[in-house]
């Protein structure tokens, strides 16, 4: 659901941003802290398309980086996230079915994934023990986890390739207690 | 015809659109465990048509009424569960209840598919003596009033006649209880906190809070991200003693094993060495382990309240049999007075007519969230149709995530169900009436049902309500308004 309606959403909100007058610039700020931290990314990316050409950098394209997601079947997605935009905002633009159920306010760990490669995992900045408070509730924790609202795109980890954990088909009927980590 | 009216407000509140074999499905409850029932089974399901029923005017189950007026971002999924619900092929229809509006085997005839999500409404009970003593809660209620759900919007508690509260158990539910009880009142304020609780915790006399727990720091059942929380409360003084924080090797060997416990672990080490003196006017919040409820004590003064809590020490050991540590008396005995006692030692599901309940485990027997209707032979025996998500499906543990990946699995049995053919009548003669089958009873019954965007009134009236007050939200907090503003 979230996925293609959420990214409709943020456009909707993106839409009635931009044909608003430009003076109310100032007014993204006054958004709460939540939605704007989701809308600001958006915004920008629209803005550059909407915007005038001369305000882009010539080299736009080179500031988007490769990630490939890798979805409970095995199924891999590859796609062109730009510098700065979080692989939960990233994975909602491009369908891909990772659920982000606190909109990346750092409160719900449903958008854990598993960083495939360990070269990859030490090149992100360690989580902070807010992040790893969520990790500690994620489904099918592993060594190499993250929460992929915390992961922001950046030109070192170009290449990237995140799993989308399976949730188990024997899923305990008494309740389920994460794995050690 | 009173049946005409109910048809009417169908057609109005809801868009029928009907595929010529739908597959008829009602999800009762609409807390996480339904909303992402629902969610998966429309997706995986073109044909599927779905009505979540609840038997409160208001969608969203513990989301709204159990997680912390003091944890906005927590509620913001409920964004995503109303997007379920703009789905043309699905709706919610509230204030209906299974059990007394409709009963379960009529359920079952009106549609092909029945998923019971109606989470856990009930208390595990001590069975101390004292138990019934005026001043003890349980923490669900306590929870609701502050989140003011309408069953317990008038619990008013007495927070004015002590100065101390124990609460029993050291889950998160415990620890949201704590900080409610403790956070500065003006910080509470411009959350979404019934209002009659803010003013109930303003004149609030509670300086100090016990939190006990039978087993030791190792075994606590709280997760680190709460404990954080309360640790870090502006203003308090929190003690352990630590003595309680010696470890034996069964407890190294557990806390090897389970990244959660060693977390909280290391932060409730932190704070006991942490060393900070007592300031007077401060408010206290002491962890207190290996003690386990024996009594309450009743009051000398006032005939009929508690005035107090005796507890056994105890030791942890493991039990042979499940290989758990588990809490052993040991003979001793302390009491720690109190006028308020907070029972936070879990939920419990409740029945309805014609379910197979398993009532030591206070859950639905199901396999992968089918219901069993019998275990007892060498073949299992399913309900036909029937299928359980959620805490009345897993016992009363467990985030809101975990209800999806819950859900994932009842909905995998559900589709191999349909694969094999078991759900989907054959012949359009014996297709069950679904939706309008409901409405039509609900009607006959005089059942007022709120729809979606009857509920959508009460969250614009809350809302505005709540701007005026600097709150996210007003909760409107008794049946009457509720249902008032619904048909405004
Ligand atoms: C106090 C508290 C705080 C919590 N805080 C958090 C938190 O911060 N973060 C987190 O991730 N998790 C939290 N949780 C856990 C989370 O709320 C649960 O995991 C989740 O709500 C369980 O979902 P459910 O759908 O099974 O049940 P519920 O959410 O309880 O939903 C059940 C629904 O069924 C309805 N219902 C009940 N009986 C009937 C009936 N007879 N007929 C029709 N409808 C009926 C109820 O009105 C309700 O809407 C908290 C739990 C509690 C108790
Ligand atoms: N922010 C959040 O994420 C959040 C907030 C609230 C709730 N929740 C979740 O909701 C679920 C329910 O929470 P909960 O706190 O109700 O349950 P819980 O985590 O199971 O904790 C229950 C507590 O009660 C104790 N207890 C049980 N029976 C007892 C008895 N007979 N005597 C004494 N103590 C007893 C348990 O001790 P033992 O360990 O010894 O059994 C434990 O300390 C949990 O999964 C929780 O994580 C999450
Ligand atoms: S989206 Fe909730 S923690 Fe990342």
């Amino acid at each position: 659901m979230y996925i293609s309606k959420f990214s409709q959403l943020g456009a909707r909100a993106v839409k009635n941003f931009i044909e608003a007058p430009l003076a109310s610039t100032s007014r993204v700020l006054h958004l709460p802290l939540d939605q704007n931290r989701y809308l600001l990314p958006l915004m920008q990316k629209s803005f550059t398309t909407a915007a005038d050409n001369a305000f882009e950098e010539p080299n736009e394209e080179k500031q988007k980086i490769s990630v490939t997601f890798v979805d409970n079947d095995g199924e891999e997605k590859n796609i062109k996230v730009p510098v700065g935009m979080s692989m939960l905002e990233a994975a909602h633009e491009n369908d891909v079915e990772l659920e982000g159920a606190c909109e990346g306010s750092l409160a719900c760990s449903t958008c854990h994934v598993i960083v495939m490669d360990v070269d990859y995992y030490n090149k992100l900045e360690d989580p902070t023990d807010e992040e790893n408070d969520m990790l500690d509730l994620a489904f099918g924790l592993s060594e190499t986890s993250r929460l992929g609202c915390q992961i922001i795109a950046n030109p070192d980890i170009d290449g990237i390739r995140l799993a989308i954990p399976a949730a188990t088909r024997n899923f305990a009927a008494d309740g389920y207690k994460p794995k050690p980590h | 015809m009173a049946m005409s009216i109910a048809l009417k407000r169908l057609s109005r509140s809801f868009s029928t659109i009907s595929s010529s074999n739908p597959l008829r499905v009602c999800v009762v409850g609409s807390g996480p465990a339904g909303f992402y029932t629902a969610d998966k089974l429309l997706k995986k399901h073109e044909r599927a048509e779905i009505d979540i029923i609840d038997r409160l005017p208001t969608p969203f189950g513990l989301v709204r009424s159990g997680v912390a007026p003091d944890h906005p971002e927590t509620k913001i999924v409920t964004n995503q569960f109303s997007r379920v619900v703009q789905n043309e092929r699905c709706s919610f229809i509230g204030n209906v209840s299974l059990g007394s509006s409709i009963s379960l085997s009529e359920l079952c005839a009106i549609y092909d598919v029945v998923v019971l999500a109606y989470g856990a409404e009930s208390d595990r009970v001590l069975g101390v003596p004292g138990e019934e003593l005026a001043g003890i809660y349980s923490a669900r209620e306590f929870v609701w009033w502050y989140n003011g759900h309408p069953d317990c919007s008038k619990l008013d508690p007495d927070l004015m006649s002590t100065d101390t509260a124990v609460i029993l158990g050291q889950g998160n539910v415990a620890l949201d209880v704590a900080r409610i009880l403790l956070r500065p009142t003006f910080e509470l304020a411009s959350t979404d906190i019934a209002s009659h609780a803010v003013a109930a915790l303003e004149k609030s006399c509670i300086r100090k809070v016990y939190l006990v727990g039978r087993r030791g720091p190792v075994q606590a059942a709280c997760t680190a991200k709460e404990l954080r929380e309360v640790l870090g409360i502006k203003d308090l003084y929190v003690h352990i003693d630590e003595a309680d924080l010696l470890k034996t090797p069964a407890d190294e060997e557990e806390l090897k094993n389970s990244r959660i416990h060693r977390r909280v672990y290391e932060l409730l080490s932190k704070a006991a060495s942490s060393g900070a003196s007592h300031i007077s006017g401060q408010r206290e919040l002491h962890f207190v382990f290996f003690q386990k409820p024996d009594r309450f004590l009743e009051s000398d003064d006032k005939s009929g309240y508690v005035s107090g809590v005796r507890f056994e020490k105890t030791i942890v050991k493991e039990n042979t049999e499940s290989g758990k540590q588990i809490a052993a008396g040991t003979g001793h005995f302390e009491n720690i007075e109190c006028g308020l006692v907070l029972k936070s030692i879990g939920y419990k599901s409740v029945p309805v007519d014609g379910l197979p309940f398993d009532h030591h485990k206070g859950i639905v027997p199901n396999v992968g969230g089918r219901v069993l209707s019998d275990a007892s032979g060498d073949r299992m025996q399913f309900e036909k149709g029937l299928y359980v998500c959620g805490w009345l499906k897993r016992g009363p543990t467990g985030i809101i995530a975990t209800n999806h990946h819950c859900a994932e699995e009842t909905v995998a049995s559900i589709s191999e169900d349909v694969e094999k053919g078991v759900l989907i009548p054959m012949s359009s003669s014996q297709q069950k009436p679904g939706r309008e089958g409901l409405l039509q009873l609900l009607d006959s019954r005089n059942v007022r049902f709120v729809s979606f965007g009857e509920w959508e009134k009460i969250d614009t009236a809350e809302k505005r309500r709540g701007m005026l007050k600097s709150k996210p939200r007003e909760k409107l907090t008794t049946w009457r308004e509720l249902l008032k503003i619904a048909s405004e």
